[in-house]
C-alpha cells in the first residue's frame, strides 16, 4: 500500500517536473506583466489619481496594450491617502496580487511607506506624483523611481527667479506645518538666498487649517517685497483668494510652486490673475510632443490633461524602457535599472533623464496665470537635478 | 507688534469668533438643550456653503435676499430632518445618537458628491461688498469681512433677545435645565424641539453661507469645523447661549493671537485653552453646576 502511494507520487512528481520543464520558457514569456496601481480613488486627491491612471493607460494603449511584447494586467488598490493604512494596502499588491511593478502615489506620507515596502521586497516602484524629498533622498533604492518631481525641485527655481529676475530683496514664506510645505519653503529659501535675497520670516499654520486672516495681517504689517506660499487643493484656493481680498496682491507679489494654481484656477478666478509660479509643466508648452499628447488625451478621456496625467504617462514610459532592456523579464532588476538610468524619456513636458537617485532631471518652467491657464513664460532653471541629500546609491 | 497691527488682529479675532458663534449656538441648542450629540452639525454648515454656491448665480448680487432664502430653505430642511430622524433620538443613549448622526454625515457627503462633485468652488462676494478699505493705514480690510461681522452681530443680538426675553426663549431655557418639568407644565415639547432644531440647522447653514465667499466651498468642510464647535460648546458650558458667545470670542482671540505669537503651538492653543478652563471650571464658563 505504502509502496504504491510512493510510486504514484513519484510518478506524479516526474510528470509535473517534465511538464514544467517543457512549458516554463514559453509560459513565462506569455504571462502578463502585473502592474499594481496604488492611487487615491476617493477623497480630496481622487481626481489626481484618475489623471495619473489615465496617463499611464494611454501610453500603454499607444503601444498596442503591450510593453516589451508582453501584455499588461492591472491591479488596483485605493491608497485612501492615509499613511496609517499604507503598509497594509501596498502589501495587498505585493503579497496577494504578486505584482511586478507598483505605480503610486499622490500623498507623500503614503509614498514613503510604499518606498519602504518596495525596498524590502525588491519590487519595482514608480512614483508618479508624491514630492517628498526623502523618496529620492534618504529612502532612495535601486528599484525606486520617480516620474514627477521633488518638493525642493519645484520651489528652488521660484527663489532664483524672485531674486534675480524680479529683483526682490526680502521675502516671507507661508505654508502648512507639514513635510511637503516645509520642503518647498526650504527649496525657495535656498534659491532666493543663494542669489542675494533674504527670507526674514517663515509663517506656518497647522494642516489643514484655512483661517489665514491673522497671518495675512502679519504679512501686511511686515511689508516684505514678496511672499512665497505653498498650499494645495482647497487650501490653495482659499489662500490665494484671501490674499487678494486683503488687498495684498496689489502691493506684494505672491509666488509659489505650480500647485498653488494648478487645477484651482476655476475657483480662484480673478484673485490668481498674473501670479507667477514654477513647475515642470505648463498649459501651453507649444512643443510638438506636448501637442500630440494633449490632443490624444483630450480625445481619449474627454478631459484636458494636467501635470498629473503627464506624470502617469511618463511612469509608463519609464516602465517600457526598463522592460524592453530586460526583454520583458522583470526579474532582471539590474538590467532594468541600468536601462532606465541611461534613458532619455520623451515626456510631453520636454525630454528628461534621471538623476543618480532616480528623480527626473528636468527643466522647471516659469508660468504666469492668464485667464484659466498657467501659461509658460520661459524656463526658470534648465535641467535642474534634485540634490538628493542623504541618498546612497 | 505695533498698535495698529494689534487692533487689526483684534478685529480678526472678533470676526472669527462671531462666525464660530453662529455655528456653535446652533449646536448649543441641539446638543446642550435637546441632549442630542449631533455630529452632523458640520454638515449643515457645509450644506449652507453649497447653498450659497448654488444660489449665487441667481441671487449673488442680492446677497441679503440670498441669505434669507437660504435660511428659509434650511429651516424647512431642519424641520424635515427632525421629523424623519432626530425625533427618534431624544430618548436614545449617546452611542446610538453618535452612530445615527455619523451615518447622516456620510449620507450628506455622498449626496454632495453626486449633486455637485468633489471640486473646490469659489463664491464671489456681491459687487457692492467686493472691495476693501484701508484700515489704520497699514492694511486693506475686505468689506465683506465687515459685512460678515455685522450680520453675525445682528444674529447674536437676536439670539440673546430671543433666549432671554421671549416666551420661546423661556421654554428653551427651562427645557435645558429640566425637561420633565417643562413637559409637566403642559408645554408641547415635541413642537418646541422641532422649532429649536430647525433654528439650529438654520444657524449652521447661515454660517456656511456667510463663510462661503471667505472660505471657498469644498468637500469635508463640515467635519473640519465640527470639532472646534464642540470645543466652544464645552468651554461655554453645555446649554448656555451666552456661554457659547463668550467662548466663541475667547476661542477667536486665542486662535488668532496663538497663530501669530506661538507658531509652534498654534495647532493646539485652542485645546490648551479648553483644558485650562475645564480644570478651573469643569462645567464650562456659564454651565450650571450640578
Amino acid at each position: 500500500m505504502t509502496k504504491t502511494v510512493w510510486k504514484l507520487n513519484s510518478l506524479k512528481g516526474a510528470l509535473t517536473l517534465a511538464t514544467l520543464a517543457a512549458l516554463s520558457g514559453p509560459v513565462l514569456a506569455q504571462e502578463k506583466i502585473k502592474v499594481g496601481f496604488m492611487l487615491p480613488a476617493s477623497g480630496t486627491f481622487a481626481a489626481l489619481g484618475v489623471a495619473i491612471e489615465n496617463g499611464f493607460r494611454m501610453y500603454v494603449g499607444e503601444q498596442g496594450g503591450k510593453l516589451a511584447g508582453r501584455e499588461i494586467e492591472y491591479f488596483k488598490v485605493d491608497d485612501e491617502s492615509d499613511p496609517a493604512r499604507a503598509t497594509d494596502n501596498v502589501n495587498r499588491l505585493i503579497k496577494r496580487d504578486k505584482v511586478d511593478v507598483i505605480v503610486g502615489t499622490v500623498h507623500s506620507g503614503v509614498a514613503m511607506a510604499m518606498a519602504r515596502a518596495a525596498k524590502e521586497s525588491n519590487t519595482i516602484l514608480i512614483v508618479p506624483n508624491a514630492g517628498a524629498d526623502a523618496v529620492t533622498g534618504p529612502m532612495c533604492g535601486p528599484t525606486i523611481f520617480r516620474s514627477s518631481f521633488s518638493n525642493w525641485q519645484t520651489a528652488y527655481p521660484m527663489g532664483v527667479v524672485a531674486a534675480k529676475q524680479e529683483n526682490k530683496k526680502n521675502a516671507m514664506t507661508i505654508t502648512w506645518k507639514y513635510a511637503a510645505g516645509e520642503e518647498a519653503v526650504a527649496g525657495f529659501k535656498e534659491g532666493f538666498e543663494k542669489n542675494g535675497g533674504k527670507v526674514h520670516k517663515q509663517l506656518t499654520l497647522p494642516f489643514p487649517n484655512v483661517e489665514f486672516q491673522a497671518l495675512l495681517t502679519e504679512i501686511a504689517a511686515a511689508k516684505p517685497d514678496a511672499v512665497f506660499a505653498f498650499f494645495a487643493g482647497a487650501g490653495a484656493v482659499k489662500f490665494v483668494k484671501d490674499y487678494h481680498a486683503a488687498g495684498l496682491s496689489k502691493t506684494i507679489p505672491l509666488y509659489g510652486p505650480g500647485f498653488l494654481t494648478d487645477g484651482t484656477l476655476d475657483a480662484q478666478g480673478e484673485a490668481a490673475q498674473g501670479m507667477l509660479t514654477t513647475l515642470h509643466y505648463a498649459d501651453e508648452l507649444g512643443t510638438e510632443r506636448d501637442k500630440v499628447f494633449r490632443t490624444n488625451y483630450a480625445k481619449s478621456y474627454k478631459l484636458m490633461p494636467d501635470v498629473y496625467a503627464v506624470q502617469g504617462y511618463d511612469a509608463a514610459q519609464m516602465l517600457a524602457v526598463g522592460l524592453k532592456a530586460a526583454g520583458g523579464d522583470v526579474s532582471k532588476k539590474d538590467v532594468f535599472r541600468a536601462a532606465v538610468e541611461k534613458a532619455t524619456i520623451a515626456s510631453p513636458r520636454g525630454d528628461f533623464t534621471l538623476s543618480k537617485a532616480h528623480n527626473p532631471v528636468q527643466d522647471i518652467y516659469l508660468r504666469k496665470v492668464e485667464g484659466k491657464e498657467n501659461k509658460k513664460l520661459g524656463v526658470a532653471v534648465k535641467g535642474l537635478a534634485d540634490p538628493a541629500r542623504g541618498c546612497k546609491l | 507688534m505695533d498698535l495698529a497691527t494689534f487692533l487689526v488682529q483684534c478685529l480678526n479675532s472678533v470676526q472669527y469668533g462671531l462666525l464660530l458663534f453662529l455655528l456653535s449656538s446652533g449646536l448649543t441648542l441641539i446638543f446642550g438643550i435637546m441632549g442630542v450629540i449631533n455630529l452632523a452639525h458640520g454638515s449643515f454648515y457645509m450644506i449652507g456653503a453649497y447653498m450659497a454656491f448654488a444660489l449665487a448665480p441667481y441671487l449673488g448680487q442680492h446677497f441679503i435676499t440670498m441669505l434669507l432664502v437660504g435660511v428659509v430653505l434650511a429651516v424647512v430642511l431642519g424641520y424635515l430632518l427632525e421629523w424623519a430622524f432626530f425625533s427618534f433620538l431624544y430618548e436614545r443613549d449617546h452611542l446610538q445618537q453618535v452612530l445615527m448622526t455619523f451615518g447622516l454625515i456620510l449620507v450628506f457627503e455622498e449626496l454632495r458628491a453626486i449633486l455637485v462633485g468633489n471640486d473646490v468652488h469659489g463664491v464671489q462676494p456681491p459687487e457692492w461688498l467686493a472691495g476693501s478699505f484701508s484700515l489704520l493705514g497699514m492694511m486693506s480690510y475686505p468689506w465683506y469681512r465687515v459685512f460678515a461681522t455685522v450680520v453675525c452681530l445682528i444674529v447674536a443680538a437676536a439670539m440673546y433677545w430671543m433666549v432671554n426675553r421671549t416666551r420661546l426663549g423661556m421654554m428653551v431655557r427651562a427645557g435645558a435645565s429640566n425637561r420633565d418639568m417643562v413637559r409637566g407644565l403642559g408645554i408641547d415639547i415635541k413642537r418646541l424641539y422641532r422649532i429649536v432644531f430647525a433654528m439650529g440647522v438654520a444657524l449652521a447653514a447661515l454660517a456656511g453661507m456667510i463663510a462661503a465667499p471667505m472660505a471657498s466651498v469644498y468637500p469635508n468642510m463640515g467635519s473640519s469645523v465640527l470639532i472646534i464647535c464642540f470645543v466652544v460648546v464645552v468651554i461655554g458650558g453645555i446649554g448656555s447661549i451666552t456661554g457659547a458667545l463668550v467662548a466663541s470670542l475667547l476661542v477667536g482671540f486665542v486662535d488668532t493671537f496663538g497663530k501669530v505669537f506661538f507658531q509652534e503651538l498654534s495647532g493646539m492653543s485652542v485645546y490648551l485653552l479648553m483644558a485650562i478652563i475645564l480644570v478651573w471650571r469643569p462645567e464650562g464658563l456659564m454651565g450650571k453646576r450640578s
